[in-house]
């Protein structure tokens, strides 16, 4: 090829100069086009775990949030929910450092008297299969029983789930019932082989009642008094 | 070499995972699902298609001294453009692949190609071979992560084709992804003889 351009200094310098002006011209452009749809699409994944987590709203939480301290830890953060400017309830995003893989975040949605509304996970690094269970594990069994292979469930070596709703956390009160596995002497079931992840699943909700307790037993004659 | 053949290589003769063996990072590490390896393998067809594309156009003005780090510019470029584009459009896609994609910058097969055939040939065949590449990549991971999310949890692209418990685990964890390679491998190894 004869229109090459020799390795010379200043054609070396210049072509790299030419190549990274062009690339970073086209990338600042790029981020100020994505800049805001990013923004956007991460205020609505939060919108939507609070959706799920707390009964219906009209305000935004996201505006109204707030943090709690935890005592030798990150605070927490609480989006509080209202409708129609009363109080629905609150989605605290609470975290654990026990996970399997260390952290995990979840979203719990409490009901003004402290029941948990619903859960939702929304960062965790366990172990697929097994940890990973907690997204579901602890929401009440949908109802429908699915027809089992008592062959296929002989080979395999499965047992059956015992049902039941000691696996769920939704509609129970943390100020009542013991957040703990079963293993522990608590009343909630573990997750099958995975009862590192669950103990730590439990202790972010119990951080994340505790932080509920401690901010709105402080805040209860004020907002009375309203 | 014709257009076709051109295109077609990566599919079987070339793929460039069963038969190059190269990109093997982000083969075993996204696979776990169907759904990954297909969002994986089409963001790379991506980058190779464009870095194939400008490397080819710039390749006479670039002196030989300097042409890798240029090349590695190009990519990681557009790889960037992917990352933010995917962070804003396709939030749920962009979460499940995150560390992965900034690695495609260092995948071997982006800058294989551009050094070795988009460095050498006119633009519409680079984008014909980054193509062709690409998809066979895309295939690839595809068959790879459908296979490994059947054997793990029973489902393929998220529907259910058994009951996830008989699932077998190892196949969602990493030692799956390189037993489920191995077989695909020879599979594609006896395809290619006959």
């Amino acid at each position: 090829m004869g229109s090459k351009k020799e390795s010379t200094f200043v054609n070396m310098v210049g072509a790299l100069l030419i190549v990274t002006l062009i690339s970073s011209a086209i990338l600042g452009y790029i981020y100020e086009l994505t800049k805001e749809p990013i923004s956007k699409a991460r205020l609505n994944k939060k919108i939507t775990a609070i959706k799920e987590v707390v009964p219906e709203f009209n305000n935004n939480p996201d505006s109204a949030k707030f943090e709690i301290p935890v005592e030798g830890g990150a605070p927490v953060v609480a989006y509080p929910a209202e409708m129609n400017g009363e109080f629905v309830g609150v989605a605290i995003e609470t975290y654990t450092n026990s996970g399997f893989g260390g952290l995990i975040k979840i979203m719990v949605g409490f009901e003004p008297d402290g029941t948990i509304y619903n859960y939702q996970v929304l960062e965790h690094k366990e172990t697929p299969g097994l940890g990973t269970h907690m997204a579901e594990w602890f929401k009440p069994s949908s109802g429908v029983v699915k027809k089992r292979n008592v062959f296929a469930d002989w080979l395999f070596g499965v047992k059956p789930s015992s049902g039941g709703d000691s696996k769920s956390i939704v509609g129970k009160n943390p100020g009542k019932v013991k957040m703990i596995v079963s293993k522990d002497g608590g009343d909630i079931d573990a997750i099958t082989a995975a009862t590192i992840s669950s103990r730590a699943f439990l202790d972010a909700v119990n951080r994340g009642y505790n932080s509920f307790k401690s901010h709105y037993s402080q805040t209860e004659k004020e907002v009375t008094n309203e | 070499m014709s257009n076709v053949k051109n295109f077609t290589k990566g599919f079987l003769k070339e793929n460039p995972v069963f038969v190059l063996l190269l990109g093997m990072c982000p083969t075993l590490g996204v696979t776990t699902s169907a759904q990954n390896g297909l969002g994986m393998g089409l963001a790379t067809t991506f980058v190779l298609v464009m870095a194939n594309l400008v490397v080819s156009l710039v390749k006479d003005v670039i002196p030989d001294k300097v042409r890798i780090p240029s090349f590695i510019i190009i990519i990681a470029s557009f790889v960037t453009v992917v990352e933010l584009s995917m962070q804003a459009y396709l939030p749920a896609l962009f979460e499940s692949l995150g560390l992965f994609i900034p690695l495609i910058v260092v995948n071997c097969i982006v800058l294989g190609r551009a050094e070795a055939f988009a460095s050498k040939n006119k633009p519409l065949a680079s984008i014909i071979d980054g193509l062709g590449m690409g998809l066979g990549f895309s295939l690839a991971l595809t068959i790879l992560g459908s296979a490994r999310e059947l054997l793990g949890s029973g489902k393929i692209f998220g529907f259910q084709i058994f009951d996830g418990s008989y699932g077998m685990l190892v196949f969602i964890l990493a030692p799956g992804a390189f037993l489920v390679l191995a077989y695909l491998i020879s599979i594609v190894n006896k395809l290619n003889k006959a």
